[in-house]
């Protein structure tokens, strides 16, 4: 975004924000809670996929083989903490307090890309050993599962660092508090979808 | 030239409390711990007994982030969140559950697994 946009399109934004009511009365909340929810639908649907065809290994490696279960908490791990890290940077905006606020949210964007290494290392890792999205159904289905979670995550990195540049450059204006509001809904939906990741694709099939 | 209002985001129900935040944080992790430990430790309990656990306490957890972390309740938004949050979980049992029940009727109606097994492993040589 040019300078030019955000000078521009700030003050119109402000300008709505008061005329909806800053906060309670702004559609934008409950608006992006039907998207998440909708987005929610689309995760039911792969893990419906993981569900049905998680046994079809077609001869080839299966959960015991592929899984660690350490590896995963420290993935889990990683998530959870940044979770309640931007539920830290969320509280810091709400008092006003720019700078722990830029804090927090860097932490959390810490976090969050070191979860997506380790995705990233883990899919290597299973596209070197052969054990790629085309080695079976089984693997097809993990890997569109638990990818398209990476790139929700990505896209949630992405945007934090965009609104962190968005905070800086504006301070906690109303227009920014809704954004960071609306990304604070979708990180923690994000932590919440994995809870349903670590416990259905890996840790069930390790039993 | 910037509208600098700080907002009146006085409303600390709408995004949490320090006190909120921290109980969720600790009921997530001991949520999280359990499933890991017992699978990591090995510890011994009957299959499906496990799988049961694992997939209780994931959705125990799911509802301590919705409460703790997202605030759904019956007062945000006139309720609206927490209706459009049911409609979403009826949509994904619907979705879920339909997925696997039509499946499996699939399998048991159209060939018989140990065919299906055969057939694959044959093409895997072939291939």
């Amino acid at each position: 975004m040019t300078p030019l946009d955000s000078t521009q399109l700030a003050p119109v934004m402000a300008v709505n924000d008061h005329d909806h009511g800053a906060d309670h009365g702004s559609p934008t909340q409950i608006g992006f809670w039907i998207y998440l929810m909708s987005d929610c639908i689309i995760f039911g649907a792969l893990f419906a996929t993981y569900a049905v065809l998680g046994g079809r290994y077609a001869g080839g490696p299966g959960p015991l083989d592929l899984f660690e279960p350490e590896f995963v908490a420290v993935e889990t791990a990683l998530l959870l903490f940044s979770s309640v890290t931007f539920g830290l940077a969320m509280l810091q905006a709400v008092k006003g307090n720019l700078n722990r606020t830029l804090v927090w949210l860097a932490v959390t964007g810490v976090l969050g890309a070191g979860f997506i290494g380790m995705e990233l290392y883990e899919f290597r890792h299973l596209i070197h050993i052969g054990a790629g999205p085309d080695r079976s159904a089984f693997l097809s289905a993990f890997f569109a599962l638990v990818g398209t979670h990476g790139l929700h995550v990505t896209g949630g990195i992405i945007w934090l660092v965009t609104l962190m540049v968005q905070i800086k450059m504006h301070g906690l204006i109303d227009a920014n508090m809704r954004r960071l509001v609306t990304l604070s809904m979708f990180w923690h939906f994000l932590d919440l979808i994995w809870i349903g990741v670590f416990s259905f694709v890996y840790l069930v099939r390790l039993v | 030239m910037l509208a600098k209002t700080h907002n009146g985001h006085g409303a600390a129900k709408d995004h949490g409390t320090m006190a909120q935040l921290m109980i969720g944080f600790g009921l997530a992790a001991l949520l999280t711990i359990i499933p890991f430990v017992l699978i990591i430790a090995e510890v011994a309990i009957a299959r499906t007994t496990l799988i049961g656990i694992i997939m209780g306490l994931g959705a125990v957890q799911i509802v301590v982030h919705l409460v703790y972390f997202l605030h759904v309740n019956r007062s945000t938004e006139q309720g609206w969140t927490l209706f459009a949050s049911i409609f979403a979980v009826l949509i994904l049992v619907i979705v879920l559950a339909g997925s696997l029940w039509v499946m499996r009727n699939m399998n048991e109606n159209m060939m018989p697994m140990h065919d299906m097994d055969h057939m694959t492993s044959l093409q895997s040589q072939q291939g």
